[in-house]
């Protein structure tokens, strides 16, 4: 009733942000309480783009269900993918080959950094900078084009399958990567210039939206988010998969735990998926790229889990199968849901013109949170 | 000292502003750098990868045969309903009876461009088109029978 009236008993005024807005990036909305310019409290309303996959899931079959999940978090939809394969072969219990195992953390890398430049143009768009959104996807496109010669697709690629992936690499994949290698690493420079030693951007960045690491573990934060704030949560590093376990990368913590401590996180990612490309790119294994499976794929009883780290955290899969041919049940463990929920607790006490930052640097993508 | 120290501030500013500019100007003097492609200026030139998942298609041979056997693996193997095998029965000249597609009836609105329904296909009857330009006025124009009329099997295909 007070929601209607837009005013609280206490005096406290009632402003909706979303569903339709453009500084959500989707449909997210927003109810928020403000005392003068001060937040009081941000309460996330869900359910605008809920498509219910997870229901959809358990009535595809273990090899249809994979691309659903690239319409989750779009933006990291080949690792969304990884997860879904990783797990279905963990009950089928096939061994992947090398080169399928390359390959995959290949794309999974490249899809990070794919993800953390859209990030950086549309979070510098949200603050009000509009030039660094031209420059983060003129390296994005690069990526994609990879991508659409290897996988035939810019966004929803479904490229990972149970047992490997969908196809050899393209004969040009090799030399593509390594001079979109070459070009980042000579554009880099670029983005402090534009954005990172800004002043106007510094200042609205630093002690903004600060998020301690007790907060951070008890709202399940994951992902560069709570990396930030000091918290260690990197899948690649804690449980190893496929062959994170043999390239030397180091996961990247801040302590500031402020909104210019996540952004750092992401920026500092992004060179060391660049050192893990640079590692594989030039070792790809020979033989072959998928392994034999079945035609129709049957999960043995049980519950099989899988976890891996996407470019906003740590998304978790889990199976239950009653040995048929479509899971029982499929539960995504989404990074956003957490990540978004820790919002109110950071946004509190700020001011409304900043919350526009937080939310930029929680890096938010609204369809891996209503799923 | 409170001076210098305000000074300082105001300057390290000015510069940062200063640099973010220069680059700036660096693109707006260095037009060769813009990698922009006009899209419906450029569609002569434009080349998509032989990869590209646009929509499925049967290709035919110059003798009007396909490859599809009719099996409805494809029909299978498709989340979404997209593809929907009719088949009927062809009567041999040696008298026996041979199951063939009638239609293979493609709706193109359903289509989430996967590739497992290729993956599936036993003989590689039905492959990607790079075709992407898909807007049409009239969604009946979306439902698209893949083989040609009045086409038949290739011989050898089982
Ligand atoms: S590409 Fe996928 S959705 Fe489209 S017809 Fe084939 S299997 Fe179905
Ligand atoms: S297109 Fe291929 S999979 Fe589909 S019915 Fe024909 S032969 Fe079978």
């Amino acid at each position: 009733m007070f929601e209607e009236q837009g005013i609280t008993p206490e005096g406290d005024l009632i402003v909706n942000v979303g569903p339709q807005h453009p500084a959500t990036h989707g449909v997210l909305h927003l109810v928020i309480t403000l005392n003068g310019e001060t937040i009081k409290k941000v309460e996330p309303h869900l359910g605008y783009i809920h498509r219910s996959i997870e229901k959809m899931c358990e009535s595809l079959s273990y090899r249809q269900f994979i691309y659903v999940t690239s319409r989750m978090d779009y933006l990291s939809a080949h690792i969304n993918n990884h997860a879904c394969a990783l797990c279905v072969e963990k009950g089928l219990q096939v061994e992947v080959p090398p080169k399928a195992q390359v390959i995959r953390v290949l794309l999974d890398e490249l899809t990070r950094i794919a993800s953390h430049e859209l990030w950086w143009g549309a979070m510098a768009m949200d603050i009000g900078a509009f030039t660094p959104f031209f420059h983060a996807f003129r390296e994005r496109e690069t990526i994609n084009d990879i991508m659409e010669e290897t996988c035939g697709a810019r966004l929803t690629m479904n490229f990972m399958m149970p047992g490997g992936v969908m196809q050899d690499l393209h004969p040009n994949f090799q030399a593509r990567v390594k001079s979109f290698i070459q070009q980042y690493k000579h554009k880099i420079g670029e983005y402090a210039e534009l954005l990172t030693g800004n002043i106007i951007f510094k200042n609205r960045m630093k002690n903004v939206g600060v998020l301690s690491p007790e907060d951070a573990i008890s709202y399940g934060c994951t992902g560069p988010t709570a990396r930030g704030s000091g918290v260690s949560c990197d899948i690649r590093k804690l449980y190893p998969y496929e062959v994170y376990g043999q390239v030397d990368f180091d996961e990247i913590l801040e302590t500031g735990g402020d909104s210019l401590s996540r952004y750092m996180v992401r920026i500092r990612e992004m060179q060391q998926s660049i050192r893990i490309i640079e590692q594989l790119i030039d070792g790809i294994p020979e033989g072959d790229f998928q392994a034999k499976t079945k035609a129709v794929l049957k999960l043995p009883k049980g519950e099989f889990y899988q976890r891996v780290e996407t470019a906003r955290g740590e998304l978790g899969v889990y199976i239950v199968s009653e040995g048929g041919t479509t899971p029982y049940r499929i539960k995504f463990r989404s990074p956003g849901f957490s990540n978004l929920s820790v919002l109110d607790r950071i946004a509190r006490g700020g001011k409304l013109g900043d919350l526009v930052a937080m939310m930029g640097t929680l890096d938010l993508v609204i369809p891996d949170i209503d799923r | 000292m409170f001076i210098t120290k305000y000074i300082q501030e105001v300057w390290g500013a000015v510069r940062s502003l200063a640099t973010g500019l220069r680059r700036t100007m660096y693109y707006f003097t260095h037009h060769k750098e813009i990698i922009t492609q006009q899209y419906p200026d450029n569609r002569e030139t434009l080349v998509l990868p032989e990869r590209f998942k646009g929509e499925v298609i049967m290709p035919h041979d110059d003798k009007n045969e396909h490859r599809c056997t009719g099996c409805t693996a494809c029909e299978l193997a498709c989340p979404n309903g997209t593809i929907k095998v009719i088949t009927k029965f062809d009567i041999k000249p040696e008298g026996k009876k041979k199951k063939a597609i009638d239609k293979l009836v493609y709706h193109l609105e359903l289509c989430t461009m996967c590739n497992l329904c290729v993956q599936a296909c036993p003989s590689d009857a039905i492959k990607m088109a790079q075709t992407f330009e898909h807007s049409v006025f009239d969604r009946g124009l979306l439902t698209k029978i893949l083989n040609n009329p009045g086409s038949k099997i290739m011989d050898g295909v089982e």
